[in-house]
């Protein structure tokens, strides 16, 4: 060790209380989750179960099956349309410039940081005019448009390291907008793809504003039904911990398994260029 | 050429569909709720497909801001307030403080990384269900000293109903005065050491006029409302800090790891032999040359905290007065009382907000883009 021993110990010392901080809450979650309904009290809440009983999660997914499977078709519908149509904006973007298009940029960037509250009650009002509010169709819509902003701000800083020379080479052989994108910079963008649906999945996955105001109850996605759940007085409180690891877990296995791709999506967001 | 001319149609015909449902979903539906918000449109058949609505003016803002029935907007904005900056404190400098920790690079900085960012995956509601059953009274994070020998915490995190940093909403209009000339005086002495007498003339000079005016012709000024009433931070919030700075540190940890990896070695090198210890490198050298990151960090948590509504729902519950928010006031206000012209009306003010720190920014970046 090149560092003398003191400050060693003080950086691992203060990193461990850290840690402890940061895995609080997951540890709750998870002892909690474990414990028989009778077992939970408040004295004894960090104690590990004395049985590990794991009905608390058939019981969570039987409740919460409904509300994930919609956040299943409403993410990956979202997802899908707000990626694809973000990458073509952020080709146009970055190689296709015309004269104010960099104003047109600037203005899709001002919807990425609105506090939604602002375009909450039109939102509504035209979702319902058009026979789309209460399922998942107005929602998707809803996910999609919002999430244009953001989606083309990284596929732009992302197509912005192609080299520009590689496209005007491939236009003087003739090719045009479409098969310049199709055979040039769409399969180069796999890796922009992945990180940009990485952050849409997960925004769209946690999101919970719109979910709550704009469906219905059986369209209600999983953050939707873990409030419900979570807010009933008389539950006890293994079955919302278990919901919340259960709402959790398609998220945390992407950031665990994808993480690299995961942290680019979130530096991409900063706006940083 | 006309082939040329032709892509570029194509290419503009390709945005085209993005830009329509952005200037529709974002500007046209702003420009709706501002009108929405000057209507009185509430009430009982507020839920037609056509309903009535009046054109009232800016009478919805002055009965949020000096009305009797507003008060609890007035507590969830001074709440919004104070939540915001502690916010901002308490995620950037802990932020910071782990990035310059594992900046060392400790053994096992990979998993360490893992542990500091998993919460920023997660939901607000799913973190927010969590926290509350560590934060409930005798139990969770109040008994953890027992665990040391020590007497249990009773600190009452999210019901408390005490408060501190107290203010009269009467004397708004003095302390907004205040507030603007202790701004004008910091600007001040952040400016003084590159252009001394630019900083007084521009900021130190106006701001020690209008905080020394204010002081000594305070009294002239209207009151904001014919009655006294009090608001300040309540601790009930604090709960809700501790959990949005557990949940958003890690995020500025990772923009700023990102940073320090950034700077060459060959810098740090210089400045240590330059005798900077590792602290002077810190101070003097790398956290400068990371300004854009820290100014990113702060526009990215200001608009997470003034949008802020699930966590407080999942924590608290829609009903508890003490941790308030416009955010969940609009929902509320909205949704639950059908009063859609107020709502709209606090919306609008969040908008506000938002857009005065916001619209610098995108300006600023925009010009950025232009000139490089």
């Amino acid at each position: 060790m090149k560092r003398t021993t003191t400050g060693s110990i003080l950086l691992y010392g203060t990193l461990a209380v850290l840690s402890l901080f940061f895995l609080m809450p997951a540890y709750m979650a998870a002892v909690t989750a474990l414990k028989l309904p009778a077992e939970i009290s408040l004295p004894s809440a960090w104690e590990l179960p004395s049985v590990f009983n794991w009905s608390s999660f058939s019981q969570a997914i039987q409740l919460l099956k409904p509300n994930f499977i919609n956040s299943v078709i409403l993410t990956l519908c979202a997802t899908a349309g707000s990626t694809v149509l973000g990458s073509l904006n952020g080709y146009v973007f970055s190689k296709w410039k015309f004269p104010g298009s960099e104003i047109v940029f600037t203005l899709f960037l001002f919807g990425m940081f609105i506090p939604y509250q602002v375009i909450l009650i039109p939102l509504f009002q035209t979702l319902r005019a058009m026979n789309l509010y209460g399922g998942l169709p107005g929602l998707i819509l809803a996910h999609i448009v919002y999430g244009l902003p953001i989606t083309s701000l990284i596929f732009r800083n992302f197509y912005a390291q192609i080299p520009t020379a590689l496209i005007e080479s491939a236009r003087l052989d003739g090719a045009g907008f479409f098969s310049i994108y199709l055979r040039i910079v769409f399969p180069l963008s796999i890796p922009g793809f992945v990180v940009t649906s990485l952050w849409q999945f997960t925004q769209i996955w946690n999101e919970f504003l719109w979910g709550i105001c704009l469906t219905r109850h059986a369209d209600n996605p999983i953050t939707v039904g873990l409030a419900q759940l979570a807010g009933g007085q008389a539950v006890s409180w293994n079955l919302p911990m278990a919901g919340s690891i259960m709402a959790a877990v398609p998220v945390l296995c992407i950031y665990i398994f994808l993480g690299r791709y995961f942290i680019r999506g979130l530096l991409a967001g900063s706006v940083k260029e | 050429m006309r082939e040329a001319s032709k892509d570029r149609l194509k290419a503009f015909l390709t945005l085209l569909p993005s830009m329509i449902l952005m200037a529709i979903f974002v500007y046209g539906f702003i420009g709706n709720t501002i009108w929405t918000s000057m209507t009185d449109w509430g009430g009982s058949g507020s839920l037609a497909l056509n309903p009535e609505k009046h054109f009232v003016g800016l009478d919805n803002y002055v009965e949020l801001f000096t009305g009797f029935l507003g008060g609890g907007f007035r507590q969830d904005l001074v709440n919004a307030v104070y939540y915001s900056i502690m916010l901002l404190a308490g995620a950037i400098g802990l932020g910071m403080f782990i990035a310059i920790l594992l900046d060392q690079k400790p053994k096992g900085e990979d998993v360490l990384r893992t542990i500091f960012l998993y919460p920023m995956s997660l939901s607000f509601i799913v973190s927010g269900t969590i926290w509350r059953w560590l934060l409930a009274p005798q139990g969770g994070v109040n008994v953890l000293p027992t665990y040391l020998g020590m007497e249990p915490l009773n600190f009452e995190w999210l019901s408390s109903t005490a408060a501190i940093l107290e203010f009269n909403w009467q004397n708004l209009f003095s302390i907004l005065l205040y507030v603007a000339s202790f701004l004008l005086i910091m600007t001040g002495l952040f400016v003084f050491r590159k252009d001394g007498s630019r900083a007084v003339k521009r900021w130190l000079g106006p701001g020690i006029v209008l905080g020394a005016g204010t002081w000594l012709f305070g009294g002239l000024l209207p009151e904001a409302l014919f009655m006294e009433e009090m608001h300040g931070f309540n601790m009930a919030t604090l709960g809700i800090i501790m959990a949005t700075i557990w949940q958003y540190s890690g995020y500025t940890m990772a923009l700023y790891l990102a940073g320090f990896n950034g700077i060459s070695q060959d810098l740090r090198d210089a400045a240590m032999l330059d005798g900077a210890s590792d602290a002077g490198y810190y101070r003097h050298v790398a956290i400068p040359m990371l300004k854009p990151i820290t100014i990113s960090a702060v526009i990215i948590l200001s608009h997470i905290s003034l949008k802020m509504f699930d966590l407080i729902f999942a924590m608290t519950g829609p009903d508890n007065a003490e941790t308030g928010h416009p955010a969940l006031n609009m929902y509320l206000t909205t949704f639950r009382a059908n009063d859609f012209a107020v709502g709209a009306a606090i919306a609008i003010v969040l908008f506000l907000v938002a857009a005065t720190f916001i619209v610098p920014y995108l300006i600023g970046q925009y010009r950025q883009r232009r000139r490089g």
